[in-house]
């Protein structure tokens, strides 16, 4: 829409205003409490503008213990674990669901659309549903407190598979014929042609995989014992309940702070591509 | 190079037989035309000599080999597509390279064979775009380059102009004659245009409803159509058909005046005249009472009925013809521009 309303402009300026206050309200204030010593914290009037300890609070939330007077792992630990969680989560599911999509679109076999539909219902058992049974399974296989453990009951995806099968659907037969008359294999069309025709959509899917996988709460929570393996998001949440004494909002908020970053990053790195798989149908 | 030889090919999707034993052999360097309304089976068939469908029963071979087993890859054909099928991701000399590259030839030869097909068909300064920066008709042209680079033993055409606006496609038209006939490759056309399969085939091959119905030169198909439907789908305007009654090679209309054919056929016949072989002719027996005419500039359409029937015929005269409509004209046919076909099984009547 093309208009020239100055009252419209205004008003429209206003609720866009109004709503990144909203929004970025928690993340001030997240910043604010992480940049004052501990005392502060805790007195009456929070504050809303920075402190001075920012660097302080940075260095002991990242490479000290964290808290004081518990024994939890360093964040960068943390974030290390729940980088490598959240990437081996993308992936795989990005891999697997690429290939069982491959599968179910371009080969004929016996009971395709029944295996398509198996995959389908699994959409209605997310974690949470078959916590217990997975988590014997990933007991009896040793897998307790390691990446594999964290990453491999999470990596099956419905969701994924049904996108990918959608993309490869609006690719045109001939494209398939004309790759078979030029001599390509079937793991050749889809390495040269499949994979980079649905690079969008995979950059795309990949961005909300890597959130999904980084805010991992309950599973990892079940899962890891040792301090050496915890992931950052339940590390916050057990910070808060952790210590005897009051919360330590310095840290804690810090941790908040550095736990946001590599979503952001990643949302920033992939923006473009990340429209793009969204909006572009042209093949 | 190659011929191909097609052997009572059958064609069912279930129990659906959608081709009924074609028969057909294509020689050395020839490009064959494959016409017909739609839905008759022309792509089926074409599919199957690429091997992108599979032959429920019959045998084709290329050269002198059975290719009813082989992968498209091994046939050593070059297919152009409808819709192009250019990789999208791939710029042009990606797309021209894509088949050499999988059949591991050397770089230098890529290079030096792609460079000749867009000499040929000069795209040389679109070599590094992607296929969405090109034109419609420079599409197409990528897509025959990278029929060409593959050097391959048949070239199989699906359509490759209707995407074309009809002036790019007259032109198209021409330089896939051209080319052909410079490479000598043989060839197989799928079109449903009549004008472009009589214009560009040696050979056509007429189907209707999976069955072949003349396999000719257009000239044949033009002169001698061997059944109703071929006489119809060939020439424009299409030809006038008439029932009639034959005692002995006289034909007999509807409106009771006859003339003589060059035959001896007897009873329930259709006649066929074409339009450009209708004469003014003051003494001529055919009676055409005249409702219309069509401007064309070098001839005029007369449209009207047979004279007392309702049994609509055109004709076409010479230079421009306006005054008449409402009257009744006369015009008259040479002997051998009649065309006799039985009035059931619709096959052409011989001499
Ligand atoms: N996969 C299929 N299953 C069943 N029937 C099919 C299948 N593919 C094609 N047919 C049928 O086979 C017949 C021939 O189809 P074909 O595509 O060869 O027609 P065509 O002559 O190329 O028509 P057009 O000019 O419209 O392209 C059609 O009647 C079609 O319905
Ligand atoms: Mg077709």
């Amino acid at each position: 829409m093309i208009e020239n309303r100055p009252i419209l402009n205004m008003v429209s300026h206003a609720v866009l205003i109004f709503g990144v206050i909203i929004v970025a309200l928690p993340i001030w204030i997240t910043f604010v409490a992480a940049t004052h010593d501990p005392v502060r914290m805790t007195q009456a009037p929070i504050p809303m503008l920075p402190g001075g300890y920012f660097w302080e609070n940075f260095k002991q939330t990242l490479f000290g213990g964290g808290l004081s007077g518990t024994e939890s792992a360093p964040v960068w630990r943390m974030l290390l674990n729940s980088l490598m969680m959240a990437l081996m989560i993308s992936f795989g599911k990005i891999a697997i669901s690429l290939l069982s999509a491959f599968a179910i679109v371009y080969f004929k076999f016996p009971f395709r659309m029944g295996f398509f539909w198996l995959i389908f219902i699994t959409l209605m058992l997310p974690v949470e549903v078959r916590i217990l049974p997975t988590f014997e399974v990933v007991a009896d296989l040793g897998m307790l407190n390691s990446y594999w453990g964290l990453s491999i009951p999470l990596i099956a995806s419905a969701t994924a598979t049904f996108m990918f099968r959608q993309v490869f659907l609006t690719i045109p037969d001939e494209m398939l014929e004309s790759a078979r008359i030029d001599g390509a294999g079937p793991l050749r069309f889809f390495w040269d042609i499949l994979i980079p025709l649905s690079r969008t959509n995979i950059a795309a899917l990949f961005v909300i995989l890597f959130i999904y996988g980084w805010n991992q709460y309950l599973w990892p929570l079940l899962i890891t014992t040792e301090t050496d393996m915890t992931t950052i998001v339940m590390s916050i949440k057990q910070m808060l309940e952790a210590a005897e004494q009051s919360p330590q909002w310095n840290i804690i908020m810090m941790t908040a702070l550095l736990a946001m970053i590599p979503p952001v990053f990643v949302v920033v790195a992939m923006q473009r591509l990340f429209v793009q798989g969204l909006t572009e149908t042209d093949k | 190079m190659a011929s191909i030889t097609m052997k009572d090919l059958v064609k069912a999707y279930g129990d659906v037989e959608v081709l009924h034993h074609v028969e057909g052999e294509i020689e050395d360097g020839e490009l064959i035309v494959i016409v017909g309304p739609s839905g008759c089976g022309k792509s089926t068939l074409l599919r199957m000599v690429a091997g992108l469908e599979t032959i429920t029963s019959g045998e084709i071979s290329i050269g002198d080999k059975v290719v009813n087993n082989l992968e498209p890859a091994d046939r050593d054909i070059a297919m152009v597509f409808q819709n192009y099928a250019l990789y999208p991701h791939m710029s042009v000399r990606e797309n021209m390279a894509y088949g050499l590259k999988i059949r591991k030839i050397s770089k230098d030869e890529i290079d030096q064979r792609v460079r000749e097909a867009a000499d040929i068909l000069e795209i040389g300064q679109y070599l590094d775009r992607k296929p969405r920066q090109l034109s419609g008709g420079q599409r197409q042209r990528v897509a025959m380059g990278r029929a060409i680079v593959r050097n391959p033993q048949v070239f199989l055409f699906d359509e490759p102009l209707s995407n074309l606006d009809a002036k790019l496609r007259v032109q198209m038209r021409l330089e896939i004659r051209k080319l052909q006939q410079r490479l000598g490759v043989t060839s197989i056309y799928v079109t449903h245009d009549q004008v472009e399969a009589m214009t560009l085939g040696d050979r056509l091959m007429v189907l209707n409803g999976g069955y072949v119905e003349q396999f000719g030169t257009p000239i044949e198909l033009y002169d001698r159509p061997a059944t109703l439907f071929v006489a119809g789908f060939i020439g424009s305007p299409s030809m006038n058909f008439l029932p009639a009654t034959a005692t002995n090679g006289l034909l007999t209309l509807g409106n009771g005046a006859s003339v003589t054919g060059a035959n001896h056929a007897n009873g329930a016949i259709t006649l066929g005249i074409r339009p450009e072989h209708l004469v003014h002719d003051e003494n001529g027996p055919i009676k055409i009472s005249v409702q219309m005419f069509e401007q064309l500039g070098a001839n005029t359409l007369m449209h009207g009925v047979l004279d007392g029937t309702d049994n609509d015929i055109v004709a076409s005269m010479p230079g421009h013809v306006t005054a008449g409509e409402g009257s009744v004209m006369s015009f008259s046919v040479e002997a051998s521009n009649l065309h006799v076909f039985d009035a059931t099984s619709g096959k052409r009547i011989e001499e």
